[in-house]
């Protein structure tokens, strides 16, 4: 039982292990691909009257759809553009949203401890959507992995395009002395640039997700100026999965207890600190760190599945 | 007419032109490059609106990572010039 | 009418640029071409969007010098939504050029007309 747990828990599980009567579909190699296209081409030209209809078939269609859709968009922009005259002028003031704005800017200093009032407003009153959004960034990287990855299972010689597979996926730039240069005197004015985002969110333009994007475009450059050896020895998979787990569950449980105690009308009894200091409004700080991470993990890892098709060196 | 209504002005126009551009453009990899820039534009203009983070975000998000995404994928399907395949 | 439409252009433009991003998604196979048509159309949503809370004469929503008065600042919870909008954005577009790279792999072309063609034939073989 508890090997069972440890195999889930470390992904060693392997679902379809006792079910053997699926059939394993793979891709078939880029010559009969070729061939069956042509295939194709070819038997719909030797039967005249399956080449006549479809060739009418095909005007018929073209022609039905490229006037439906002109004429969608036009009445799509025109109706818009129709709206548009008459909303009410640009730059003025609107009065009747005027209730929750009054309570974000006059009492938000108060409430929240934070200067930068959209970062209190998306970590502190709406910090619910920034949860799912976090969670929304975890989710489309595993679908990525999902569809882009290459382990020992696919790598094998008869699959599609093996040698392009291992060609592509160890193509590195190599030796090239500009990037060299320019990611040795730019890599670390990007990195302390984008951890100076992240820890200055309550305090000046930045936060979570300016930060985070700003970190892993300079993890990008990084391993492109490089090499992925270099980028391994730090990087590691595991790395990745406990950064992101750790975060994510991070903000829902400090998230959740703010929750549960605001709810309740019970005091939280966290400190909100004095405005202008970097230790200051409470739980913005530690959520704008969680959410940078996550930010920065799911670009790289982006970058790395659709270079080499793993997240981090093995 | 006031300098910021003009420089607004020549921004929102440019945006328009590039997008036409990225529609028409040939290769796969001019679009991409045009559409890089594109939101480049976009960064500034949200400075002109008074709102930096999302200045901040839309030039490392936009420009920088998704503008490499593209390119990336371009480089695994390895068509760049589609003349013959639009 | 016109006066209105001139006056409030950056709505106007992010009209456009939806239009525009609405037109590529409709009109070009290409698949890659489809994707920049919905990364412009999504930019266009944003600039209409963030556009709504702007106030002429105020400023950013960063509180200075103590000054916590509502006519000082512009609106901030428009901002608040297009950041998030602008990440799950860069989302939505890594997983769908992941999905184009292996509809790539399967059918080795990037023409949406030719990927139905065939797999209409190949469903029939089998």
């Amino acid at each position: 039982m508890k090997d069972k747990v440890r195999k889930w828990l470390y992904g060693d599980w392997d679902v379809l292990e006792n079910i053997t009567d699926t059939v394993e579909e793979h891709d078939a190699p880029r010559e009969v691909i070729k061939e069956d296209r042509h295939r194709v081409d070819r038997e719909i030209e030797e039967k005249p009257v399956t080449k006549a209809i479809e060739r009418a078939e095909e005007k018929g269609f073209r022609f039905l759809y490229g006037f439906t859709a002109v004429v969608s968009c036009m009445a799509l922009i025109g109706l818009l553009l129709y709206i548009v005259a008459n909303l009410p002028l640009y730059g003025q003031e609107n009065i009747r949203a005027d209730e929750v704005i009054r309570r974000y800017i006059e009492s938000g200093l108060k409430e929240t401890g934070a200067l930068n009032i959209v970062a209190g407003m998306i970590l502190d009153y709406r910090a619910f959507d920034t949860l799912g959004e976090s969670h929304v960034l975890f989710t489309a990287l595993i679908c990525a992995a999902v569809l882009l990855r290459i382990d020992g299972k696919n790598m094998r010689p008869d699959y599609e395009d093996y040698y392009t597979i291992s060609r592509d996926r160890y193509f590195d730039i190599g030796e090239d002395s500009v990037l060299h240069r320019a990611g040795g005197f730019l890599l670390p004015c990007i990195l302390v640039f984008g951890i100076y985002v992240l820890l200055n969110g309550q305090l000046s333009p930045g936060g979570g997700f300016s930060g985070g994007a700003v970190l892993g475009a300079g993890l990008i450059l990084f391993s492109a100026a490089f090499g992925f050896q270099t980028a391994d020895r730090f990087f590691t998979q595991k790395l990745l999965n406990r950064i992101t787990f750790a975060a994510l569950t991070f903000y829902s449980f400090a998230k959740g207890y703010v929750f549960f105690t605001g709810a309740n009308g019970i005091d939280s009894h966290i400190p909100k600190g004095t405005w202008g200091a970097i230790l200051s409004g409470g739980l913005i700080l530690p959520l704008d760190i969680a959410v940078g991470m996550v930010v920065a993990c799911t670009m790289f890892g982006f970058y790395s599945l659709f270079r080499r098709g793993n997240i981090g060196g093995r | 007419m006031e300098l910021t209504v003009l420089f607004r002005g020549i921004l929102l126009l440019l945006l328009v032109v590039c997008a036409i551009c990225v529609n028409l453009s040939g290769s796969l990899l001019r679009a991409v490059i045009i559409f890089m820039s594109y939101s480049m534009i976009m960064c500034i203009l949200w400075i002109l609106m008074e709102s930096p983070d999302l200045a901040i975000t839309e030039a490392a998000v936009g420009a920088g990572i998704s503008g490499i995404l593209f390119l990336v994928t371009l480089k695994k399907v390895r068509e760049e010039n589609d003349r013959d395949e639009r | 009418m016109l006066s209105t439409l001139l006056n409030n252009s950056e709505e106007a433009v992010a009209i456009i640029l939806f239009g525009i991003g609405f037109t590529m998604l409709l009109f070009h196979r290409n698949l890659i071409r489809k994707l920049i048509g919905m990364n412009i159309m999504d930019t266009g949503t944003f600039l209409f969007l963030a556009s709504m809370g702007y106030i002429t004469g105020r400023k950013a929503p960063i509180v200075t010098n103590g000054v916590m008065e509502l006519d000082a600042y512009i609106n901030p919870v428009p901002a608040g939504l297009v950041l998030t909008g602008i990440v799950v954005s860069v989302s939505v577009t890594a997983v769908m050029l992941a999905l184009t790279v292996r509809l790539y792999k399967r059918y080795h072309t990037l023409n949406l007309d030719e990927i139905y063609k065939l797999s209409k034939h190949q469903m029939e073989d089998r």
